[in-house]
């Protein structure tokens, strides 16, 4: 397999007068092409400026990262990023934040309206197309930016917490959606989150990280697909990766 | 690419939940009750108004000093009927319309562009809130060694005055731009042009239509002095010219007409206003 993005020896610092917090040390992590990779990390353990840096907003202070073998030199349509604050354009509505994304990318009007208006179908919003981001709640906010991420059909996707702000219900149907759209196109998602049981459930592999990025774990989930949740979650396998996960992430508040 | 090609072959249908838009009609007192309540008050509030001025001029000692309602009434009709009022007006709405509208397409455009490079406007910024601080009353003098003491001068003086506060709302407005919007912008690959035209010019413009509100009484100060200091045309001229001539009810009949402009200019940047802040959350 090639490796999509690769992070090496990476640090990654914030000046702030004489004082510099560092976020990442010494870190290393190579995404192959094509796997869903699942992030799992207690708040505050650098798993937001991983991405960034993955996706070419912020620059390391020490080492490199690389995409397809050629170091990054900014944030480029190619790699899609859900990020953890909502960047919906407040004078856009629902439908034409969603046309952004195309609309940049050039393509003709007719065409990326009814593109538009199937993604924000498919995240459930269809009533509210024609609503102002300030008009939604959280979570329809957060379904709005999942869509005008997806509208830019990015083949590497890096997702923080998109599934954080919503009820089981709704999680469980666009988690199902994103395996879905997934396993159809082969693309390579980088998916970032608090929930132990949703890392398992997405991810080919799991990375634990621990303060300043230190990997604490790096396992395969090797369960079979496709996995339905109500039934994997009584699968023998799951529930020792279950356990071993917690007990990495009690490891690392120990450190 | 082909994100949404997949996504159109068998859309998951999320299930619906959340609110529901329905339609509500509302009667007639619920649409315009609390509308036709407000200007009923300020009608009546007017009114009180003018009763006490008019009931004023039999208490004070010399009636002369307060005028009255009526008074002033009589000699605006006066002015109406020969024809004085139209041509000094029209010369001040030329003045102020022509002043506001340089002082907000320069002041517009000099804050998207100054405030777009961090490095030029740090460098800009001290001189710009110097030159803000003069008051525009001192220079009058010398526009008019410039000028001369026509239209233009006038025209300038008001420019000048709108000039710097739309610069600085609009430059607050750009400087006031949320990172993570112009990022979203980066992430779909988008040029400096379009952080520029999709993120900087919409974010900014509440911005601008702050400094398009709080400049209207400029436009009219600066066009008004510039009359009061060398005319002999305009609403400022006829000001001077009924005073000088101890007629009160004249200086108010001028005020009052110089009102109703400024309530018109406010109407129509209103008008305005509301549209291009349609986005904004209806009560917040
Ligand atoms: N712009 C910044 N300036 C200064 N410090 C920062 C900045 N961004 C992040 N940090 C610091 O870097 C560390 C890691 O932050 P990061 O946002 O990556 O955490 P996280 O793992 O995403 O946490 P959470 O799960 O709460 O989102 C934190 O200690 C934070 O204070
Ligand atoms: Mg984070």
């Amino acid at each position: 397999m090639t490796a999509v993005l690769e992070i090496e020896h990476l640090t990654k610092e914030f000046q702030r007068g004489d004082v510099a917090t560092v976020a990442l040390r010494d870190f290393s992590l190579t995404i192959e092409q094509g796997t869903f990779v699942t992030v799992l990390g207690r708040s505050g353990c650098g798993k937001s400026t991983m991405l960034n840096l993955l996706s070419g907003l912020s620059k390391p202070t020490n080492g490199r990262v690389l995409h397809r073998g050629s170091p990054h030199t900014g944030p480029t349509p190619g790699i899609g990023y859900l990020t953890q604050s909502d960047t919906l354009m407040p004078w856009r509505t629902v439908q034409r934040n969603v046309e952004m994304p195309m609309e940049i990318a050039g393509r003709p009007k007719p065409e990326r309206q009814a593109a538009a208006a199937e993604l924000i179908a498919t995240v459930g919003l269809a009533d509210f197309a024609d609503s102002y981001p300030r008009e939604l709640s959280g979570g329809m906010r957060r379904r709005a930016s999942l869509a005008r991420m997806l509208a830019n059909g990015a083949e590497t996707i890096l997702m923080d917490e998109p599934f954080g702000a919503l009820d089981a219900q709704l999680r469980s149907e666009l988690q199902r959606e994103l395996l879905r759209l997934w396993t159809a196109t082969g693309h390579t998602i980088v998916f970032v989150t608090h929930d132990v049981e949703e890392a398992l459930l997405l991810g080919d592999r799991v990375v634990v990280l621990g303060p300043l990025g230190a990997i604490l774990l790096d396992q395969e989930i090797d369960l079979p697909r496709p996995r339905d949740p109500d039934e994997t979650k009584i699968h023998p396998r799951f529930v020792e990766l279950h356990a071993t996960l917690v007990r990495a992430l009690k490891e690392g508040a120990r450190r | 690419m082909s994100g949404q090609a997949e996504t159109r072959a068998a859309p998951v249908q999320v299930s619906a939940s959340g609110p529901v838009k329905e339609a509500r009609r509302r009667s007639w007192w619920g649409k315009h009750g609390r509308t036709t309540t407000v200007w009923s008050l300020r009608v009546a509030a007017l009114l009180a108004f003018l009763v006490l001025w008019q009931l004023a001029g039999n208490v004070v000692a010399n009636p002369m000093f307060v005028s009255s309602p009526v008074a002033v009434w009589e000699q605006l009709w006066a002015w109406v009927t020969d024809g004085t009022l139209s041509t000094h007006t029209w010369i001040t709405i030329q003045e102020v319309a022509l002043g506001y509208v340089i002082g907000v397409l320069t002041g517009a455009l000099a804050g998207f562009a100054l405030a777009s490079v961090r490095l030029i406007y740090d460098v800009f910024e001290p001189f710009m809130m110097a030159l803000y601080s003069i008051p525009k009353v001192a220079l009058a003098p010398l526009f008019i060694v410039w000028f001369g003491i026509g239209i233009d001068m006038k025209v300038i003086l008001a420019a000048v005055s709108v000039f710097f506060l739309v610069f600085l709302n609009t430059a607050a407005g750009v400087r006031d731009v949320d990172r993570g919007l112009i990022d979203a912008v980066r992430l779909m690959g988008g040029s400096t042009r379009d952080i520029a035209l999709k993120v900087v010019l919409p974010a900014s413009m509440s911005g601008l239509m702050t400094g398009l509100k709080v400049s209207i009484p400029y436009a009219l100060i600066g066009a008004v002095i510039g009359e009061l200091v060398a005319s002999n045309r305009g609403l400022g001229y006829l000001i001077n010219d009924a005073a000088a001539q101890f007629n009160t009810a004249g200086v108010f009949a001028a005020v009052v007409v110089l009102t109703a402009l400024a309530m018109v200019l406010n109407a129509v940047v209103g008008a305005i206003a509301s549209r291009a802040n349609r986005w904004k959350p209806l009560d917040a």
